[in-house]
């Protein structure tokens, strides 16, 4: 485990949040991800409010909390889905405000989705062009008359596509429907789609969701290797604590939309107002 | 070599190709023969106009996946511009296969034009608004050919709207007369140019979904946040599919007013929009083939048994039901979630 040190970076605008860890190797690089006082609104309810995080470059981090304590809403608000009521979202240093969500991924997020988002008609190997939509360069004109163009970058995505799909062993099922794989394999092939978008943040949105535990302990090792073969920084929500205290560098613990504790496994394992969120306040006579 | 690898889905596109040259070659055989029947005969040029439109609106219904209640909106600025433009140049280019393919060039073009004027409104929405807002275009755009003249002469062509008075000079005559539309067309369509349009059609539609473009297409139809997710400029590629899908209509249309002694536009109102629809329907969302079958078979049904033509709507409507109930593909079921109102705001 890198030794953990606050990040130097800081901003005339708003205060740094104080709390904020990076693993040693990242620092003196500008964080991937910042959020500063992120906070959105739904009518009366506030699910996520004062949300601040630095990623590092290469991290990998966990962002846990009980159910309905505002996870899958932060990657909402990362990605624009939803666009946030307060607050800032830094990434690679620049404001993301007002960006849509098809820009948020040309400037290199990429997620899956807790219930499956495939394109389920479609087949794997489509699904992962489709991830690298915007690096195949033809248009409408080159695909419809079959210029060379067409030959040859469809020959590169189709190369790409196999070449990612090999990383979970799926290229012998390039072309299955998505819609019919089973349930573990839709959740690996929605990893390889954001990979294809190549992403320098990755948002996986409780990946090991209905995996058995060798499939887990396989996705475990297929993360960390993700992140060492792309280099990219990697946030993910999961349940699964074995996953999320086995390969997170960094956690950051949620409930009822506002962080109540930050920092390495160990940390988190033995922090009180954790423990209390998760098994609830003991009884007081 | 990979490129050459036949997949299923794959070989049905050759398939279709196949199947329609096939029935292109024993229809030409066949309709010099004795026995082949005068009726059917008439509606050769007809039937390919409407494969056409099955195909085309599959495109937008089937393979977008938004429901289009206004096609035969397109179909009618198609079939008047086309139309238009073959009078008008009667003189100028006297080979009729030369002018009739200029005609469903124009045709295409302004019915392109239109959808993509109407597409800027459209294609903000989805579902079932978008579904109200194509029905009120195509009764806008009959309700608009049927207040407009235009006449031509020496000096080319003369239009005014609402006022059927138009001063032509010597020699000069009209083309567009409002609501009795364009009387005495010369009929130029042919078989062949009907053929050629479906085989041309089917090659836009069928390298269009393999290709960049279509993917997105689809994938927009699969699932809309997941493509934006990946980069996927929703209105670019739902207009592309939109507008696509209606100068395909507008060549249809041309060929099909091109085959007429007489149009109106009143004969592309809403019912001729359903009925397009239900041939895409019953033919499958996304199954071109099935378009092709479904256009085919129901264009020939009416005429072969006349007596019944009363009950044609009612037939088709209780038909288009039992399918929707009977079908499970997962594309109607997409469709029709989009369409029941609430069930919209979709959980991410
Ligand atoms: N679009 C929305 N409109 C209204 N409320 C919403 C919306 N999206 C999320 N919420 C609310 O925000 C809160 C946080 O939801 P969120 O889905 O982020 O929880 P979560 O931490 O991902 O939970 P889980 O572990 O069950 O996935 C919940 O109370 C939810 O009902
Ligand atoms: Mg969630």
């Amino acid at each position: 485990m890198p030794k953990r040190v606050a990040s130097a970076n800081d901003s005339p605008l708003v205060p740094m949040p104080t709390e904020a860890y990076i693993p040693q190797r990242d620092l003196g690089k500008t964080p991937i991800l910042e959020c500063r006082h992120l906070g959105i609104d739904f009518g009366g309810l506030t699910a996520v409010d004062d949300f601040n995080l630095i990623l590092g470059r290469t991290e990998i981090a966990g962002l846990i909390g009980p159910n309905g304590a505002g996870k899958t809403t932060v990657f909402n608000l990362l990605t624009k889905i939803y666009q946030p009521t307060r607050g800032t979202i830094l990434l690679d240093g620049r404001d993301t405000h007002s960006m849509s969500t098809v820009q948020i991924s040309k400037m290199g997020i990429a997620r899956t989705f807790q219930n499956i988002r495939l394109f389920s008609n479609l087949s794997v190997e489509d699904n992962v062009k489709l991830g690298m939509h915007n690096s195949i360069r033809y248009g409408m004109f080159s695909g419809i008359f079959r210029l060379p163009s067409y030959w040859k970058q469809e020959r590169i995505a189709h190369d790409r596509a196999l070449e990612l799909l090999s990383l979970f062993d799926m290229q012998d099922i390039a072309g299955a429907k998505a819609g019919s794989l089973p349930y573990g394999a839709q959740r690996r092939l929605e990893i390889v789609r954001a990979l294809a978008t190549n992403p320098s943040l990755l948002l996986l949105d409780e990946p090991a969701a209905g995996m058995n535990p060798s499939e887990t302990s396989e996705l475990m090792e297929n993360i960390v290797k993700i992140r060492d073969t792309f280099n990219i920084a990697i946030l993910l929500i999961e349940h699964d604590m074995s996953l999320v205290m086995g390969i997170c560098e960094g956690i950051c613990v949620l409930n009822f939309g506002k962080v109540i504790a930050k920092g390495t496994p160990s940390d988190i394992q033995s922090d009180p107002t954790v423990i209390e969120a998760y098994l609830g306040k003991k009884k007081e006579a | 070599m990979n490129r050459l690898k036949l997949d299923r889905s794959l070989r049905r596109d050759y398939l279709t190709y196949a199947f329609v040259i096939v029935a292109y070659v024993i229809l030409q055989v066949f309709s010099g023969t004795k026995g082949f029947s005068p009726t059917l005969r008439g509606q050769l040029v007809p039937i390919c106009a409407y494969v056409v439109m099955a195909m085309s609106l599959n495109l937008t219904v089937g393979i977008l996946g938004e429901l289009s209640l206004g096609h035969a909106g397109f179909m009618s600025v198609g079939a008047f511009s086309g139309a238009i433009a073959a009078a008008a140049l009667q003189n100028a280019v006297p080979s009729p296969g030369l002018r009739l393919a200029i005609a469903l060039v124009i045709g295409a073009i302004f019915a392109g034009i239109v959808g993509t004027v109407i597409s800027v409104p459209v294609l903000r929405l989805n579902g079932d608004y978008l579904a109200i807002v194509t029905l009120a275009f195509g009764q806008i755009i009959k309700s608009l050919i049927e207040n407009l003249y235009v006449g031509v002469d020496a000096a080319g062509l003369h239009f005014s709207f609402l006022k059927p008075h138009i001063t032509l000079a010597q020699g000069g005559r009209m083309i567009l007369n409002g609501p009795m539309g364009i009387p005495n067309i010369g009929k130029i369509s042919t078989f062949l140019a009907g053929f050629i349009l479906i085989m041309l059609t089917l090659f836009i539609i069928f390298n269009l979904v393999r290709s960049r473009a279509g993917r997105a297409i689809m994938a927009l139809r699969d699932n809309r946040i997941a493509a934006e997710s990946v980069g996927i400029n929703v209105t670019k590629y739902k207009m592309m599919a939109f507008v696509t899908s209606a100068a395909l209509a507008g060549a249809a249309g041309a060929l099909f007013a091109l085959g007429q002694n007489t149009i109106v536009a009143a004969k592309f109102d809403f019912n001729t929009s359903i009925l397009i629809l239900v041939f895409v329907v019953l033919g499958g969302l996304g199954n071109m083939f099935g378009s092709i079958i479904a256009a085919a078979a129901l264009t020939i049904l009416p005429e072969a048994l006349r007596g019944f033509a009363d009950y044609r709507m009612l037939i088709y409507a209780v038909v288009l039901i039992l399918v929707m109930l009977g079908t499970n593909s997962p594309q109607l079921k997409g469709l029709l979630k989009k369409l029941v109102p609430g069930k919209k705001g979709e959980e991410v």
